[in-house]
């Protein structure tokens, strides 16, 4: 895998989206496009949990998948579920190519403190890169200070750190990636070359 | 250490069995998904999952809770949680009543599933451990069917496993009921003459004239009473092991017969003159001071060094004291099938007369002690008041005469045990705590008819 890319579900603020671009890049040492089309998440909407589902979206978000085995991320500011769980911050094929975060809960706002940013775009890019781990075959990690230790509340976001441990990034060693801070953003609007879209 | 465990959900909706098993597959475990109760039995027939999550309300055929009800018949130390959609008191008391472990309302918390599955795996893992532990340190202290932590009897367990596979005679020497016949099975059953027979013969038992036929055979009508043709116990052992317990006991004829056997692997049948050839292995037990028998002339002391090629030597129990949680612990696990009930616990206070006793009759008499307090007390726990026969017979208080001696005492104990069982010597024994050889010969000594109690 050389190139990751990254597409929002609905409308995400392209600060958010270059913020996150820039921290996969420099982590898996891979390079980030940007997909310019959002993708609709209205199909995946359900009337009854008042929020939307993730294996929907991701399962779409897959569809998009280029045929050079990229990597697809997608972030969204809607509230994501799966049927078992009451909410969900992301989601990822275990070993496969697609992920989806979510910034609903993300947010100060949702817990009803007052906006902040940096944290946001901090959580924000905790969550990607721990998605993105997964799609690497990466499965939760004892070190709750590794990104990839399992987040079930605002709090444990918050406590982990945007790195992998040297256990979790000798996987990703393993599962082909190069030495990070090699890889590379471009915010261009090329085609993704994917026939179906 | 998470992924060796395996999950299976249950749910007739596929998006609801997927999403929660790629949910939990981050977390590092195998999931397995099934759309109906038959299906899940089927997989549970091949898998042996650690956690069942079974929806409730699953249409046509088995519902949750039937489910869960088969697959704990497949698989009784399975975890299952049950999940809803609608949390009612009646059914989450009928599937915890039904062996439910836990029992979910969907949507939950991530947080709350989470906590409950690495709560039930963290139980499973200690179990699994504690399981690996018990047999490791199982395997530690048992030789066969012996079982000790003392240093003195661990080194008999490497002895015996050393000389297992050599053709050596070895003499094994002990009080009586230190286990001398189970170290001989141990060392036949570990070595190479395992699959052949392992016959015992007690020498204490037999007067000298049955001794040697029982040991060598004997034609028909070699002697008043034999009626036909008899092989002995050298020829019924062949290919194996033959044990000679009280070996210190044979007469001097006997003696030299054995000597003979040794030497040369060959023996005539009483009243034959033919010669017939053997491939036995020979381990023979004493509790005599089978030296001062040589230097007092009553056993011969060619056949001594014959015999004692391999010497294993069997501590008294109170030399190991260490042992008697180990062996009562094992007694009850052994007793309790026996005698139809379960194993019950030992109160400290009880365990602590076990250890203080003086055990004469050794691991016998403890496991005779132990045997007649299960018989006796039905409660879960032994107390001290179940063991109150061993004081009774420890710190006596009845006073003997001043002219009696020892030998006196004994003789009389005997008498006391034999009137009591009826002249039924294997209940005698076991009364005394000591084995039949020993009261045979003890019967012999002080002249005491077989059955005095008529």
């Amino acid at each position: 895998m050389n190139r990751l890319v990254l597409m929002s579900v609905g409308m995400v603020d392209p600060d958010m989206l270059g913020c996150v671009a820039e921290a996969a890049a420099r982590q898996f040492g891979v390079d980030v496009v940007c997909e310019p089309d959002p993708l609709d998440p209205a199909p995946a909407w359900d009337q009854r949990r008042l929020q939307y589902s993730s294996s929907l979206i991701l399962r779409q978000v897959a569809e998009c998948s280029p045929p050079d085995h990229s990597k697809m991320l997608a972030m969204t500011e809607v509230d994501l579920f799966i049927p078992m769980l009451s909410f969900i911050y992301g989601q990822a094929q275990l070993g496969g190519s697609a992920a989806i975060v979510s910034l609903a809960r993300l947010r100060q706002e949702f817990y009803g403190f007052p906006a902040e940013a940096d944290l946001l775009r901090e959580r924000a890019r905790k969550e990607a890169l721990h998605e993105l781990g997964h799609t690497f075959g990466l499965v939760h990690c004892a070190d709750v200070g590794c990104v990839m230790a399992l987040a079930t509340n605002i709090r444990q976001v918050d406590i982990k750190s945007e790195s992998f441990c040297h256990v979790c990034r000798a996987l990703l060693g393993e599962a082909g990636l190069s030495k990070a801070e090699q890889g590379t953003y471009s915010n261009h609007e090329e085609s993704m070359g994917n026939p179906d879209r | 250490m998470k992924s060796q465990w395996e999950i299976l959900i249950v749910d007739d909706e596929e998006v609801m069995c997927e999403s929660l098993a790629a949910w939990l597959r981050e977390d590092g475990y195998r999931v397995d998904t099934a759309f109906s109760g038959r299906q899940a039995l089927e997989l549970a027939g091949h898998s042996d999952y650690a956690i069942y999550f079974i929806d409730l309300k699953m249409p046509g055929g088995m519902d949750g809770i039937e489910t869960m009800m088969n697959v704990r018949k497949l698989r009784a130390d399975a975890s299952v949680i049950i999940i809803t959609a609608y949390a009612t008191v009646d059914t989450a008391i009928t599937a915890m009543k039904e062996g439910a472990q836990e029992y979910i309302v969907k949507p939950c918390n991530p947080e709350e599933i989470s906590l409950l599955v690495t709560r039930i795996i963290k139980v499973k893992n200690l179990q699994r451990e504690n399981a690996l532990l018990r047999k490791r340190l199982e395997g530690q202290y048992r030789f066969q069917d012996l079982i000790s932590k003392s240093p003195q009897m661990q080194k008999v367990f490497h002895l015996a496993e050393e000389v297992a596979s050599l053709r050596s005679t070895v003499l094994i020497r002990g009080d009586s009921g230190t286990g001398k016949e189970l170290v001989a099975r141990a060392i036949h059953n570990s070595g190479d003459r395992a699959a052949g027979p392992f016959v015992a013969v007690s020498c204490a038992a037999l007067a000298e004239t049955l001794l040697e036929s029982e040991l060598f055979g004997h034609e028909k009508g070699a002697f008043t009473g034999a009626v036909s043709q008899k092989k002995g116990k050298f020829e019924l052992a062949g290919g194996g092991t033959l044990f000679l317990d009280e070996v210190g006991e044979i007469s001097p004829k006997v003696q030299v017969d054995l000597l003979r056997v040794l030497q040369e692997r060959a023996f005539y049948r009483v009243g034959v003159s033919e010669e017939v050839k053997v491939d036995v292995r020979v381990i023979a037990a004493t509790n005599k001071d089978l030296e001062r028998e040589v230097r007092e002339g009553r056993f011969r002391e060619d056949l001594y060094y014959r015999l004692n090629v391999i010497e294993i030597a069997l501590p008294p129990l109170r030399e190991r004291r260490q042992d008697i949680p180990l062996l009562v612990a094992h007694f009850l696990e052994k007793i309790a099938p026996e005698i139809g009930r379960e194993a019950p616990e030992v109160s400290d206070g009880a365990m602590r007369l076990l250890v203080d006793h003086d055990w004469p009759g050794n691991v016998r008499e403890l496991e005779n002690a132990v045997e007649r307090a299960m018989v006796t007390c039905r409660d879960q726990v032994l107390t001290e008041e179940s063991f109150a026969f061993l004081l009774r017979s420890n710190g006596s208080p009845w006073r003997v005469p001043p002219d009696m001696t020892l030998q006196d005492l004994e003789k009389q104990a005997i008498l006391a045990a034999l009137e009591r069982t009826r002249g039924n010597i294997k209940e005698a024994a076991a009364n005394l705590g000591i084995d039949r050889s020993t009261l045979y010969e003890k019967i012999k000594r002080y002249e005491i008819p077989r059955e005095p109690h008529n």
